[in-house]
């Protein structure tokens, strides 16, 4: 196959599909083999160079390829499992990685034969990520980690993380920090379930005990960690944007169907608080779609960040408003079992669970309060923070 | 009943090249001959607009007659064109006749038969804002259909009646008066022949007395009308007129969401700017969190405003069947989104935005009164239950 990345058009990825579906059937390849072979053939994110899974073609056009192997009833990669890889490690290994390592890592992060997690937030770091403490102590051409890591999705399911550690504790806490790629099978990475106030254990506390981390496993230079971690936070907040949704499709819809098939269950009270939502819900998803249009016409804006914040809210005012209608069946939760899911799904199970669940939304991937901050000073342009701890070494820091 | 989506998923929610061309010439204009400072006099002043602004505005730029097809003396354009005027009117409180003469009047004749020479006539002179017009219902009729007519028409097509709190009617060249006839429903015209009533004490021409009223909103004057026998024309039947009323109803209310949207731009625009400067404390009051989160909310406020107010005007330029429901959520959402803006604005100046002289209360009062205007946000979500099917309890 070729792979000239002069004029990718449209039509040469139409033609590209179909020499790919041609050579392996869909019918009579194994999933795996047709996703590398998918992957080799510069149609796995077409925006990525050639002989990393792309074409070098614009990012509009993977849309184009997406509709050509559905319609083919080609096997997808499953993104949602692997979404962490996908949305935050790749981004950041193909921005800072040597050859060597987006040749070793991006294909089967990319089939999903490989999951990763991100060893980031700390018991002690969360909103102050930079704050981290978890060290990194140069030996020889090995670091050697130590620390706790926490809220780590798929841990227990990665063969990879992406980490960030403090290599110079003597440095403001912003440049003492270097960015590493783990190998979660490592001697000395520890996973344990966290259970959640849902009952399950959808995260993990990750302990980090004399790992050692060869230097050639480094992302970005010895100091720069932080500047690094701004690509895949970058990408997170892109991830969470979402895809279009239909009216109804979110929280709001669950609520409506209940509301439609149990008369019984109405009230004046109720009824206004409904429609109050169900009006706020359809803004939302109004927005959400012309953030979609914008996004498609190559002009992007702040507007993601809104998103995330009115959905979080959102999300927390319905789950709790269906709780509250369903009355009697409030009273009652479907299973509080320990359990490990491989995938989240925030309008799934039943309102208790959806009511629990949602008070992450407003926690996870920024807290709200966070975001409104940079809404503020980003969009609005207002003065930022008093930062007092900017210019001290991290070691000196009150804790 | 599943909710109809297909075609909101077509709905265009960006803005045109051509429609940001109209926004910047708007703007400037307005920024040109239309600063706060200008507004307060020009509400001192008692007139019930300002008809140089007006001149340029609807004639020498042609807004008066977007709405209104080439053939009839108009633009050909759309609401959505319509909208992006009533967005920078919005921004800065203008007091010009735009939504009451531009708007619902313009809708209500565009709903009666254009073939007929005085429609057609009628709505030439006010696409080429040659007349003012207005639409003689109380400014808070919400749509949903026409009200029932407070004012009746004799055989001879004379009216007799009254209608309280009608806006762009002081000032107005001819008015569009729902009246029950003697073979039913019908929609009038009665010229007012001595436009510019001045001061307090109404004037009476021809049986129609408009009695300007003290309005909370100082940028859109109200007025009361009184009919003693006004000879009148009857425009559309029992036929058509309804519809009509109907029509202009809906686009009235669903554009007010554009006017409400840049009204909120504005007041957080100006609360933004304010608070970067002053300072209190040692630091400029802006870098409180306190303060930023409520401007920042604000904000997100703003974003689904914009693709609310814009999914209506998208609609009703598509005269989409998803009309009813895009009005009633932008209708809903945009009024509350405004009054916050505005009672955020005051709060956030601190004592100046208590004060006259400060434009924030001319905002304040704009915005209020678009809450009620054409339907409180109370009245769209009812609408609402019926359209998407969210029924209320029985009893």
């Amino acid at each position: 196959m070729s792979t000239d990345t002069e004029q990718v058009t449209a039509d040469g990825l139409r033609d590209r599909v179909r020499q790919l579906v041609a050579e392996h059937p869909v019918a009579t390849t194994a999933r795996l083999d047709f996703l590398r072979a998918r992957f080799d053939a510069g149609l796995a994110w077409v925006h990525y160079p050639v002989g990393l899974g792309g074409l070098g073609a614009p990012r509009s056009l993977q849309s184009v390829v997406d509709a050509e192997l559905g319609a083919a009833g080609a096997p997808d990669n499953d993104p949602r499992r692997i979404g962490i890889g996908l949305g935050m490690a790749a981004p950041t290994i193909l921005g800072f990685g040597t050859d060597e390592q987006r040749t070793r890592l991006l294909r089967p992060l990319w089939t999903g034969e490989e999951v990763w997690c991100q060893l980031f937030s700390e018991p002690g770091a969360g909103s102050d990520l930079a704050a981290l403490g978890t060290r990194a102590a140069r030996d020889g051409d090995t670091w050697v980690i130590d620390g706790q890591k926490v809220w780590t999705s798929s841990a227990h399911l990665a063969r990879w993380a992406i980490l960030i550690a403090r290599t110079d504790p003597d440095l403001p806490k912003h440049r003492g920090i270097s960015y590493f790629i783990c190998d979660m099978t490592d001697p000395g990475v520890e996973v344990r379930p966290l259970r959640q106030i849902t009952g399950e254990a959808e995260f993990n506390e990750v302990f980090l005990t004399g790992v050692r981390i060869p230097d050639s496993r480094r992302l970005g230079e010895v100091g720069e960690g932080w500047k690094v971690a701004q690509t895949t936070l970058m990408n997170e907040r892109v991830a969470i944007g979402g895809g279009r949704v239909p009216r109804e499709g979110g929280m709001i819809g669950r609520i409506a169907t209940v509301w439609r098939e149990r008369p019984e269950l109405r009230t004046h009270d109720l009824h206004q608080r409904l429609l109050g939502l169900w009006v706020e819900a359809e803004a939302a998803r109004l927005a959400g779609e012309r953030l979609r249009q914008q996004l498609a016409m190559g002009q992007p804006g702040p507007e993601g960040s809104a998103m995330k914040l009115a959905f979080a809210r959102l999300n927390q005012e319905i789950s709790g408003l269906e709780v509250e209608l369903l009355g009697e069946e409030g009273l009652l939760y479907d299973d509080w079992t320990l359990r490990r899911p491989e995938l989240v799904d925030f309008t799934g199970r039943e309102a208790g669970y959806r009511y629990l669940r949602a008070k992450g939304n407003s926690i996870e991937g920024g807290t709200s309060e966070v975001l409104l901050n940079i809404v503020a000073e980003r969009v609005l342009g207002l003065p930022s923070e008093p930062r007092t701890d900017k210019d001290l070494p991290w070691k000196d820091l009150p804790r | 009943m599943s909710t109809p989506d297909m075609l909101s998923s077509e709905a265009d929610l960006l803005y045109s090249e051509a429609e940001d061309d109209l926004r910047a010439a708007v703007r400037s204009l307005l920024a040109d001959r239309c600063p706060p400072s200008a507004v307060l006099a020009e509400a001192e002043r008692r007139r019930p607009y300002d008809p140089a602004l007006w001149r340029s505005l609807a004639v020498e730029m042609g807004t008066a007659g977007l709405l209104v097809p080439d053939k009839l003396g108009g633009q050909g354009a759309t609401a959505r064109e319509a909208a992006v005027v009533l967005e920078e009117l919005g921004r800065s409180v203008a007091p010009v006749p735009y939504l009451t003469s531009g708007v619902l009047a313009v809708s209500a004749l565009l709903g009666c038969d254009t073939d007929e020479e005085q429609v057609a006539r009628l709505l030439g002179a006010l696409a080429e804002g040659r007349a003012v017009g207005a639409l003689a219902l109380p400014l808070s009729t919400a749509p949903g259909g026409a009200p029932p007519a407070t004012v009746t028409a004799g055989a001879d097509g004379a009216l007799s009646g009254r209608i309280g709190g009608v806006a762009g009617a002081v000032g107005a060249d001819v008015l569009l008066v729902p009246a029950e006839g003697p073979d039913g429903y019908g929609l009038y015209a009665v010229d007012i022949d001595a436009p510019g009533i001045t001061g307090g004490g109404g004037g009476v021409t021809g049986g129609v007395t408009v009695e300007p009223l003290t309005s909370l909103d100082l940028t859109r004057p109200l007025a009361a009308l009184h009919f003693a026998q006004a000879p009148a024309r009857r425009l559309a039947g029992p036929d058509r007129a309804r519809a009509a009323v109907g029509r202009a109803l809906m686009a009235g209310a669903g554009l007010l969401a554009s006017e409400q949207l840049g009204l909120a731009e504005w007041c957080l625009a100006e609360t933004v700017r304010h608070t970067k400067e002053r300072h209190q404390f040692g630091r400029p009051i802006g870098s409180f969190q306190a303060l930023k989160h409520r401007m920042a909310r604000l904000w997100l406020g703003l974003v689904s405003a914009r693709a609310a107010a814009r999914h209506a005007a998208d609609a009703l330029a598509a005269d989409s069947l998803e009309v009813p429901i895009a009005v009633a959520v932008a209708q809903s959402y945009c009024a509350r989104v405004a009054v916050h803006a505005a009672e955020e604005c005051v709060q956030l100046h601190g004592g100046i935005g208590m004060t006259w002289e400060h434009p924030a209360h001319l905002y304040l009062k704009r915005a209020k009164s678009d809450e009620i205007a054409l339907g409180t946000p109370g009245r769209h979500r009812e609408a609402l239950a019926g359209l998407v099917d969210l029924p209320a309890p029985v009893g």
